[in-house]
């Protein structure tokens, strides 16, 4: 065996499992899918003195509908999450960057909240969260709170969540019924994690953009909205918009950084470029080039 | 460090066994009960040779702790073949387009075509395709288990 020995608890209850959190005083890893966490374990980069498995906690399973929103469960599977027809029906953007996260194998294990709490900055859900301004609920011993997918990414694997508290579950607020979805990734394969990647969705009303919400993710040490490319795309009439000139401010907005995957420039490069191919495509706008 | 008492069913059999947190539901399979044909590679979740299904879902068995097990039920490769030997279609598929080099990675690609199709009868090659984005074959032979998908596509047309 490969990992460093831990003890397991396997929780039926959110207020059993923060229990366990508070009093392992920041000793406590917990596990959901396990789909990043267990090589973390296996390459001993991740020593907890206690797993605690939420995977036998029924109330953080399933999709519901809530006022003025849809709320995703943090234990619900990758793969029951695409099937699922509440979010096919008002989360499209959701369930068009979810088909992108890992293979079929792990998304069948995967699940929604493990990816949105890892804080993986080239992830599509963290991205997604922040997209389309997604609330995250935590809880502890101490009590609940909500904070803003936009204030939970700090740095890479870094985020709002201390060590006793757990995430309770997701709200993405409602989109009008019609709005764009724009999704684009590259990757080296299907599956790997994205060296560029962008989504989102916009409402249109009378014909202009009403509401824009677009994240960047793999450009920079957290998911990373598009402030002044959605300040530029509303109120704009689809053939007012510049799809070149906004992809410019989009990317004015990163802070992408080189590997041995790609380098800071390509990112900045290809990002422009899906950015605005995306916008054209998506809104089926005349190139001015 | 803590031992847990699991009680779970492979390929139809009943085990119960006590395991260590720490053991990786693959290294389970393989060292405690003997069902070798589950390969372990990487170990991280790429590479795909270790994939089983669980409760009816193909997973990454390195990715799964024996513990978490308990209570489900477990087909690895030796559990796809009739009783008296006869191939799983997606086995004889294989065997039929040389889908395989070394072999190395053929359990794991087989549970996850036996379980697409398992899913979806009429699954089509491009679906049982996306689905292999999740396996790598070190001998590259992907032409061979190309063929092989095409094959088992064309046997539900």
């Amino acid at each position: 065996m490969k990992p460093a020995p831990f003890d397991y608890a396997r929780p039926s209850s959110i207020a059993e499992a923060c229990a366990i959190l508070s009093e392992a005083g920041g000793g406590a890893t917990v596990i959901a899918g396990g789909q990043t966490l267990m090589p973390l374990l296996n390459l001993r980069m991740s020593q907890p003195f206690i797993l605690v498995d939420i995977n036998g906690i029924a109330d953080l399973k399933g999709v519901s509908r809530v006022d003025g929103g849809t709320r995703v469960g943090p234990a619900t599977r990758q793969a029951d999450a695409l099937r699922d027809e509440t979010l096919a029906r008002h989360l499209p953007a959701f369930v068009a960057a979810l088909g992108h996260v890992g293979h079929y194998q792990t998304r069948n294990r995967g699940t929604v909240g493990g990816s949105v709490a890892l804080g993986e900055p080239a992830a599509e859900m963290p991205a997604t969260a922040v997209a389309l301004g997604a609330t995250i609920e935590i809880a502890s011993v101490s009590g609940t709170r909500s904070v803003k997918a936009e204030e939970f990414y700090l740095g890479p694997y870094m985020t709002a969540l201390e060590p006793d508290e757990l995430v309770t579950g997701i709200t993405y607020p409602d989109w009008p019924d019609g709005h764009v979805v724009l999704f684009r990734e590259v990757a080296q394969r299907p599956g790997d994690f994205a060296l560029v990647g962008m989504v989102g969705a916009l409402a249109l009303d009378g014909g202009k953009v009403s509401r824009a919400g677009i994240a960047w993710f793999g450009m920079g040490p957290t998911p990373i909205r598009a402030r002044q490319a959605e300040d530029a795309l509303l109120g704009k009439a689809l053939t007012e918009i510049d799809a070149d000139a906004v992809a410019a401010l989009a990317v004015a907005d990163t802070a992408p950084f080189d590997d041995h995957h790609a380098s800071a420039e390509y990112r900045r490069t290809v990002g422009k470029r899906i950015f605005a191919r995306t916008l054209r495509e998506t809104l089926d706008i005349r190139s001015a080039a | 460090m803590s031992e847990h008492k699991i009680e779970l069913t492979v390929n139809g059999h009943r085990h119960a066994a006590t395991v260590e947190a720490r053991t990786g539901l693959g290294e389970f399979l393989r060292e405690e009960l003997g069902y070798t044909g589950t390969h372990l590679a990487c170990e991280h979740g790429v590479c795909g040779a270790c994939t089983v299904r669980v409760d009816g879902v193909a997973m990454r068995s390195c990715l799964m702790l024996a513990v978490q097990a308990d209570g489900c039920e477990v087909t690895t490769v030796e559990g796809l073949a009739a009783p008296d030997g006869t191939f799983h279609r997606v086995q004889q598929a294989l065997q039929d387009n040389f889908g395989l080099q070394c072999g190395f990675c053929t359990p794991g690609v087989a549970i996850t075509l036996a379980t697409v199709l398992q899913d979806n009868p009429s699954a089509t090659t491009g679906e049982m395709e996306a689905a292999m984005s999740g396996h790598i074959c070190r001998c590259t032979g992907y032409q061979g288990i190309r063929r092989a998908i095409r094959q088992l596509a064309g046997e539900n047309a």
